[in-house]
C-alpha cells in the first residue's frame, strides 16, 4: 500500500493550491459578505478546465481522475467554501449524471459546454417536503405528445439561478412494487430559459453565502421528450447514485475547510500573545493542534480513498458515505475549536475562521444528512 | 513558426537562501521553482502560439529533476521538452553553460528562441546573449513587449524610464522580463498530459559542434571565491491613502491586524 501522491497529482495539487490562494481568497471575505456569485471566479475556473476535471477529453474534459478532482474542491474550499460548493454541485450532480446515464446525443448537446465551463450545471432533487425522505417527491412530469410536462417546485438548489443545465427529478407515475403502489421516478435534463421553468425564493443562508440557492419553479413547464435522462422509472436509482458522487465533492469541500481553518489557527497562535508568550507555547493549544491535525489527516485519507473507489469501483456507495460523515463531523469539529483558539477575534468577522465556521455546518446537511450517511453505512453492515 | 524557449530550474529565494559549508546553494533545502524570467518567455511563447500557431519547446539543462520544469512548461502549454543532462556538464559558469545549451540548439530547428533576462540564483543575464553569440544570431534582450510581423520581432527593450523599440529579422533570440505578462496556469489536463510525455533527454554525445573544454567545471572560465545572501528587507507595501485620517485608519487596522494593538 503506497501513500504517496503521483507525480501529477502532487502537480494539480500545486496548481490549485496556488489559484485558490491568488484568485479565490482576495475574493472569499466579500463574496461571503455581499452573498453574490463569485461569476469572474467561475470564468477563470472555465478558462483552466477546473469545471471539467474528471471528464474524458472527448467530451470537453480534462481526463483527469476522481482524485484531482476531489483535490480541486479541496483546496478551493480551504480559502473559500461557496468555491468550492460551486465546482462540486456543477461536476458531481449535473455533469456525471449526464456522463453515466445519458444519451450520445445527450452527452454531446450538454457535457461538453458544461465540462468546458460554457454553461453551469445544477441538481434539483429536494423539495420543501421531500429532503431526507427523497421519495416523497411532489413534482410531476406527465408525458404529452413529443413532450413532457413539469409541475412542481425544487428548493435549497445550489448554483440555482446562475447554472444553465439542470437535472430535475419528478414524479411520472406509480407502480406496483411488493404489492404495495409506488411512485415510479424519473429523471430529466431541463434548460434555463424553457417556457414555465421560473426560479422563486433566494436563500438568505448561514454560510457557503456566496452560492446562489434558490426555489425551482416548474409550471406547464414543456420539455422534448429526449430531455428524459436514463430510462423512464429509474430516477431515484440515479438519484441516490449522483448523490454517491456528489458526497466525495462535499466531503472535499468538509476537508479543505477543516484544513483551511487549521493552517489559518496555526499562523494566528505563533503571532497572539497573552501572558507574555505566543499562545501557541500553551500545552493546551498544542494539544489541540495535534488532535485537529490527526482528525484533518484521517478524513483526508477517507476522502481520497473513496475517490479512488469511484474511478475503480461501480459501486462506492459506503466509502463515500464515510468519507463525507467523517469529513463533515471534522470541518464542524475542527473550525469551532478554531474560533475558540482565536478567542473573541474568532467571532469577528474580518477573521477567516469565523465564515469556515457558518461555511462547515452545510457540510453535515446537505447531499445527505450525516444521519443518512449513518444510515447508508450501517445498511451495508447489517444486510 | 518554431520557438525554443530556455527555461531554468531555480531555488526559490522568497524564503531566503541557504549555503552548504562550502558556499555553494544547498539547492535541496530550498524548493525548486521555473525561473521567473524564464516563465515569462514561456508566457510569451505560449501567447504567440494562441494568436499564430506555433511549435514551443522548451529546453533545460540540469539535474535529472529538472525535468519537472520542463512538465510544468508543457502542463502550461508547450508542446516538446528536452533536457540536458551529463554529469561532466556539472559546475558550469555562464560560459560553459551558452556553450551547451547552444550546443543542443543546433540539434533543432527554429524562427525565435526566448530566454530569460536572468536566473533568480545566478542574476548574471550573460546566458541569453552568450547562446546567440554561439549561434550567430541577433539578440534582443530586457523584452517587455514581444510581437511578431512576418519574419521579423518587435520587441519593446526596457531602458530605465523609457523603453526602445527594436526590430529583429528572424531567426533571433530575445532575452524576456517577468514583467512581460503574467503567466498562465497550468490546466489539469495538461498536467496529466505532461506527466504521461516523453521527454527528450541528451547528455555530452548529443550536443553538437562543441569542444569538452569549453564545458562543465573544467571548461568554466569564473571560480566562486565566496557567496552569501544579501540581508533582506523585504519588499514593503506602498498605500498612497487620500487624506491623513484614512492614512491612520489604514496604520491602525494594520497594527490590529498584526495584534500589536
Amino acid at each position: 500500500m503506497d501513500f504517496t501522491l503521483s507525480k501529477e497529482h502532487e502537480m494539480a495539487r500545486q496548481l490549485f493550491k496556488d489559484f485558490a490562494e491568488n484568485e479565490v481568497k482576495p475574493l472569499a471575505q466579500e463574496v461571503d459578505e455581499t452573498e453574490v456569485f463569485p461569476r469572474a471566479t467561475v470564468d477563470k475556473m472555465a478558462k483552466y478546465g477546473f469545471l471539467g476535471i474528471p471528464v474524458p477529453k472527448e467530451y470537453g474534459g480534462q481526463g483527469c481522475d476522481p482524485l484531482a478532482y476531489a483535490m480541486c474542491v479541496e483546496e478551493l474550499s480551504k480559502v473559500c467554501g461557496t468555491t468550492g460548493v460551486i465546482v462540486s454541485a456543477h461536476t458531481s450532480l449535473c455533469i456525471d449524471p449526464i456522463m453515466t446515464y445519458g444519451t450520445e446525443e445527450q452527452k454531446q448537446k450538454y457535457v461538453i459546454p458544461l465540462a468546458k465551463g460554457e454553461k453551469l450545471g445544477a441538481f434539483g432533487l429536494t423539495e420543501p417536503g421531500a429532503g431526507t425522505d427523497a421519495q416523497g417527491q411532489q413534482t410531476k412530469a406527465v408525458l404529452d405528445g413529443d413532450e413532457w410536462v413539469l409541475n412542481g417546485t425544487k428548493c435549497f438548489i445550489t448554483n440555482g439561478k446562475e447554472a444553465d443545465v439542470y437535472i430535475v427529478i419528478a414524479v411520472t407515475g406509480k407502480i406496483e412494487k411488493r404489492g404495495r403502489m409506488q411512485k415510479e421516478i424519473s429523471a430529466f435534463i431541463v434548460e434555463k430559459g424553457t417556457p414555465g421553468f421560473t426560479f422563486g425564493t433566494k436563500e438568505n443562508k448561514m454560510g457557503i453565502r456566496g452560492s446562489s440557492t434558490y426555489e425551482l419553479i416548474f409550471t406547464d413547464c414543456r420539455i422534448p421528450k429526449e430531455n428524459l435522462l436514463g430510462a423512464k422509472g429509474k430516477g431515484f436509482g440515479i438519484a441516490m447514485h449522483t448523490l454517491d458522487g456528489g458526497r466525495i465533492g462535499i466531503a472535499a469541500q468538509a476537508l479543505g475547510l477543516a484544513e483551511g481553518a487549521l493552517e489559518t489557527t496555526i499562523q494566528y497562535v505563533k503571532e497572539r500573545k497573552q501572558f507574555g508568550r505566543s499562545i501557541a507555547q500553551f500545552q493546551n493549544t498544542q494539544f489541540q493542534l495535534a488532535d485537529m491535525a490527526t482528525k484533518v489527516q484521517a478524513a483526508q485519507l477517507l476522502v481520497y480513498k473513496a475517490a479512488m473507489a469511484k474511478a475503480t469501483q461501480k459501486v462506492y456507495s459506503v466509502e463515500a458515505a464515510m468519507a463525507k460523515l467523517y469529513a463533515a463531523e471534522v470541518a464542524m469539529e475542527v473550525t469551532t475549536k478554531c474560533v475558540q483558539l482565536h478567542g473573541g477575534y474568532g467571532y469577528i468577522r474580518e477573521y477567516d475562521v469565523e465564515r469556515m465556521m457558518r461555511d462547515a455546518k452545510i457540510t453535515e446537511i446537505y447531499e445527505g444528512t450525516s444521519e443518512v450517511q449513518r444510515m447508508v453505512i450501517s445498511g451495508s453492515l447489517l444486510k | 513558426m518554431k520557438i525554443i524557449v530556455c527555461i531554468k530550474q531555480v531555488p526559490d529565494t522568497k524564503g531566503g537562501v541557504k549555503f552548504n559549508p562550502d558556499g555553494t546553494l544547498d539547492r535541496g533545502a530550498m524548493l525548486a521553482i521555473m525561473n521567473p524570467d524564464d516563465k515569462a518567455g514561456l508566457e510569451a511563447a505560449l501567447r504567440l502560439k494562441d494568436q499564430y500557431g506555433a511549435e514551443v519547446t522548451v529546453l533545460t539543462m540540469g539535474l535529472p529533476k529538472a525535468a519537472d520544469v520542463l512538465r510544468e512548461a508543457m502542463a502550461m502549454g508547450a508542446d516538446k521538452g528536452v533536457l540536458v543532462t551529463d554529469r561532466v556538464l556539472g559546475g558550469a559558469d555562464t560560459w560553459a553553460t551558452s556553450t551547451t545549451i547552444a550546443g543542443a540548439i543546433r540539434n533543432l530547428e527554429y524562427d525565435l528562441i526566448i530566454t530569460g533576462r536572468q536566473a533568480i540564483d545566478g542574476d548574471t543575464a550573460q546566458v541569453g546573449p552568450q547562446i546567440a553569440e554561439h549561434l550567430g544570431l541577433p539578440v534582443i534582450s530586457y523584452a517587455q513587449d514581444i510581437k511578431v510581423e512576418g519574419d521579423k520581432v518587435i520587441v519593446q527593450r526596457q531602458y530605465d524610464d523609457r523603453y526602445h523599440v527594436l526590430e529583429a529579422k528572424m531567426p533571433c533570440l530575445v532575452t524576456a522580463l517577468s514583467e512581460l505578462n503574467d503567466p498562465r496556469y497550468m490546466t489539469p489536463g495538461g498536467i496529466f498530459d505532461a506527466c504521461k510525455a516523453e521527454i527528450t533527454t541528451w547528455g555530452r554525445a548529443d550536443l553538437k559542434d562543441v569542444e569538452d573544454s569549453n564545458l562543465g567545471l573544467a571548461g568554466s572560465p569564473t571560480k566562486i571565491a565566496k557567496a552569501s545572501d544579501k540581508v533582506r528587507k523585504g519588499a514593503g507595501e506602498k498605500v498612497t491613502p487620500d487624506s491623513p485620517d484614512e492614512a491612520v485608519d489604514y496604520i491602525v487596522g494594520k497594527l490590529k491586524e498584526k495584534h500589536v494593538i
